[in-house]
């Protein structure tokens, strides 16, 4: 195949160039790459990112096909532009074994839309007692470990968990809650919790695991990553831990970077979500540390739930914003249309940190590279319409928005899986 | 005329409409003075009353307020209800539409409930208090009863002294009070103020003294005593003698102050003894005034819902 004409987002520029793919790889970028009988995309008016990378996905298969499955998760994440995807192990059974991880696997094959990548559970049963089986998950495909959603508690346990995964190159991502601190809380402890007389979640409750995140990884001289940062603190600690030489990573997500909690005063149970979306210091603190380099990555923390999940009173709903489908529009908008981010650095954040992180194939457009790859339209908008996504997940509070970015084409190893 | 077809909170109420409500209040109160409890604007209309809270004043102060006016009403304690089975509260909402309910009074334990039910229901749904949200009518059912001391509210110091953060009655208070031109005072330990309600015009006072100096209208607020057991301040005994009223800090407000407290009281907590039965005291006037305001509020809505058919 030759896609002819696009914008190429490359690591440090945007150029109009020619790629050309065969048997899945790209062979060669240039001006005017002659057509002899190759499949031919005209990407005019186009801009071609590398395939976009989304580390923190939750599919809910096995055990919450309601909410979610493989195949509704995949058709989702190509129609959001990603062709790759990491999910979270909080299904049931829980992914903490390697039988789990060949489950997620063979489904991702047999469905055959985008690369999912298991995540498996720090420990098993997410009980935060005995440690899973890290290395027969590694060696059955997962990619890294993860307590998501269930906090490891015992700061022994996490410290002994990091430090057995380090030999197997696993990375925790950790979801930083210290759940003493949130109380039964269900969204940000300020001035909208107060109007809305909904209990609150103090920053602390996410910082003070942050802080204990990086001290483990500072006296162990492992890798961490640091999940969904909302808050202006937990990205300050971070961007000292990163100065100090602490080998720290992070994720933020588009909620957090886009609105404020002022949004939770409708009552609309989809603006329940975990972390909460916090006050305007912390997403101006977002973004700058996305400008800065402290949030390494913009992840989805796609949660898709059930409508009975939801449409129910604020304290009962479930936590979580179907997000897989809006995280590119988001970007565009609020990130690279509002001046904070250049192109080359939303591929960074979408695509190339990820790929790096986690050690996936993939990541930029280069000479010999997969050929994973999603073209766009920016100057297409769209309006959000949560009964139309084509995840089984419904639950955005962003209906009515108006976003910039249209996905046309997402590629997977060569092969167009989506087409608008 | 008030345009709404529920009450959910005064975070939202203009002043002409709390004054309107304010003044239907007056009238049914006079009426009830002079005995008569036959005011039928609601007959041949039916208000479910559906408490998942436990409740003995504001529920039987509702169930008057619908009976006088002529209503069919129905209670539903939830503990005995189809809610017990598992029955979400949009399905409850549904079937209470089905059996052609024209009112639904609801006390849930958690804010924003009024909000889906209000959604769900075409019935209009009256808010007897959410979580920690909103108690609207006890609100209203205050500034009735500080405008018939005061003849108005412009003006008046308010100190509310007590569990804030918890308080909803705080909360509606705070805001009709400020919707009004009073000027709310709010004192309690530190670990009961919720976040920022400063900048929703409260003035936060570092003492009682500060709160309680030259006050129109003192507010005690009752405290659950599990507050305590969770930590929030180390004893009963510590509490009552910083947060409660006693004679002796009364003598701080104005001469013509009232006591106010929604009930019911800890004796000897919130308030002292002396306190609650003080000639200031219009802790029953209070209730006195719950009955008109709630009248007032079901007529007032039932007008516009009428009005709207």
């Amino acid at each position: 195949m030759i896609i002819k004409d696009g914008n190429v987002v490359l690591n440090n520029s945007v150029e109009k160039k020619d790629i050309l793919i065969e048997n899945g790889k790209i062979v060669k970028i240039a001006d005017n790459i002659p057509v002899t009988g190759e499949e031919v995309l005209i990407a005019s008016g186009l801009h071609i990112f590398p395939g976009l990378i989304d580390m923190h996905v939750h599919l809910r298969e096995p055990g919450y096909e309601h909410k979610e499955d493989i195949e509704s998760g995949c058709k989702a994440s190509v129609k959001g532009g990603f062709t790759q995807i990491c999910c979270m192990p909080n299904t049931d059974p829980i992914t903490d074994n390697k039988v789990v991880v060949s489950y997620i696997k063979n489904r991702a094959k047999e469905v055959n839309l985008c690369k999912v990548h298991p995540i498996g559970a720090i420990t098993k049963g997410e009980k935060g007692e005995q440690l899973a089986e890290i290395g027969e998950m590694k060696r059955a495909g997962a990619v890294a470990i993860s307590d998501d959603g269930v906090s490891v508690k015992s700061a022994r346990l996490m410290r002994l968990a990091m430090e057995y995964a380090s030999g197997f190159q696993m990375k925790c991502l950790y979801h930083c809650e210290e759940k003493e601190l949130v109380d039964g809380g269900v969204v940000n402890e300020g001035l909208s919790s107060t109007i809305a007389g909904l209990k609150g979640i103090p920053r602390s409750a996410e910082d003070i695991v942050i802080a204990r995140e990086i001290a483990l990884a500072e006296s162990l001289d492992v890798p961490v990553h640091i999940c969904h940062v909302s808050t202006h603190s937990g990205v300050r600690l971070i961007r000292d831990a990163k100065r100090a030489g602490v080998k720290v990573t992070a994720e933020t997500c588009p909620h957090y970077f886009a609105v404020t909690d002022e949004i939770i005063k409708s009552f609309d149970t989809n603006t329940k979500v975990n972390p909460p979306i916090r006050e305007e210091v912390d997403k101006q603190a977002i973004l700058e540390g996305l400008k800065d380099g402290t949030l390494d990555c913009i992840v989805t923390d796609h949660a898709p739930h059930h409508i009975n999940d939801k449409n129910v009173e604020y304290n009962l709903a479930s936590f979580g914003i179907s997000g897989i489908e809006t995280s590119l529009g988001f970007a565009i908008t609020y990130l690279y249309k509002a001046g904070v981010l250049t192109l080359p650095q939303i591929a960074e954040k979408m695509s190339t940190a990820p790929a790096r992180i986690l050690d996936l194939d993939g990541g930029e457009i280069k000479e010999g590279g997969v050929a994973d790859l999603t073209l766009v339209n920016l100057d297409e908008s769209f309006v959000v319409d949560p009964a139309s996504f084509v995840s089984k997940g419904k639950n955005s509070p962003f209906k009515g928005y108006k976003l910039d970015g249209v996905v046309k084409y997402t590629i997977v190893d060569g092969v167009v899986k989506y087409q608008a | 005329m008030l345009k709404r077809k529920d009450l959910l909170g005064l975070i939202d109420l203009t002043k002409e409409e709390i004054t309107e409500i304010l003044d239907v209040a007056s009238d049914m109160k006079r009426h009830l003075k002079d005995g008569d409890k036959n005011l039928p604007y609601l007959r041949g209309k039916t208000v479910t009353i559906l408490f998942y809270e436990n409740s003995t004043r504001t529920r039987t102060s509702f169930e008057l307020a619908s009976k006088y006016l002529g209503a069919t009403v129905i209670n539903i304690a939830a503990g005995t209800s189809s809610v017990a089975k598992g029955e979400t509260l949009v399905d409850t909402g549904k079937t209470l539409d089905a059996q052609l309910n024209d009112f639904l009074i609801m006390r849930h334990p958690m804010g924003g409930a009024p909000y889906l039910l209000a959604k769900v229901a075409k019935a209009g749904v009256l808010n007897a208090g959410d979580g920690m949200n909103e108690h609207p009518t006890q609100a209203l059912l205050d500034m009735l009863t500080m405008r018939e001391h005061f003849g108005s509210l412009e003006g008046l110091k308010v100190a509310i002294v007590g569990d804030i953060k918890h308080s909803r009655v705080a909360k509606s208070n705070l805001f009709g009070l400020k919707t009004m031109g009073a000027k709310v005072y709010m004192y309690a330990p530190q670990t009961l103020i919720p976040k920022d309600i400063d900048k929703l015009g409260a003035v936060l006072c570092n003492s009682k003294e500060e709160a309680l100096k030259d006050a129109d209208v003192v507010m005690g607020l009752r405290i659950q005593l599990e507050r305590q057991q969770a930590g929030n301040f180390p004893s009963l005994n510590e509490y009552a003698s910083f947060y409660g009223v006693d004679g002796k800090s009364l003598k701080l407000a104005k001469p013509n102050a009232i006591i106010m407290h929604p009930g019911p009281v800890n004796r000897g907590v919130e308030l002292t003894g002396k306190v609650i039965d003080h000639e200031k005291s219009r802790i029953e006037e209070q209730v006195f005034s719950g009955i008109a305001v709630r009248m007032a509020v079901l007529k007032l809505l039932n007008d516009y819902r009428d009005f709207t058919k």
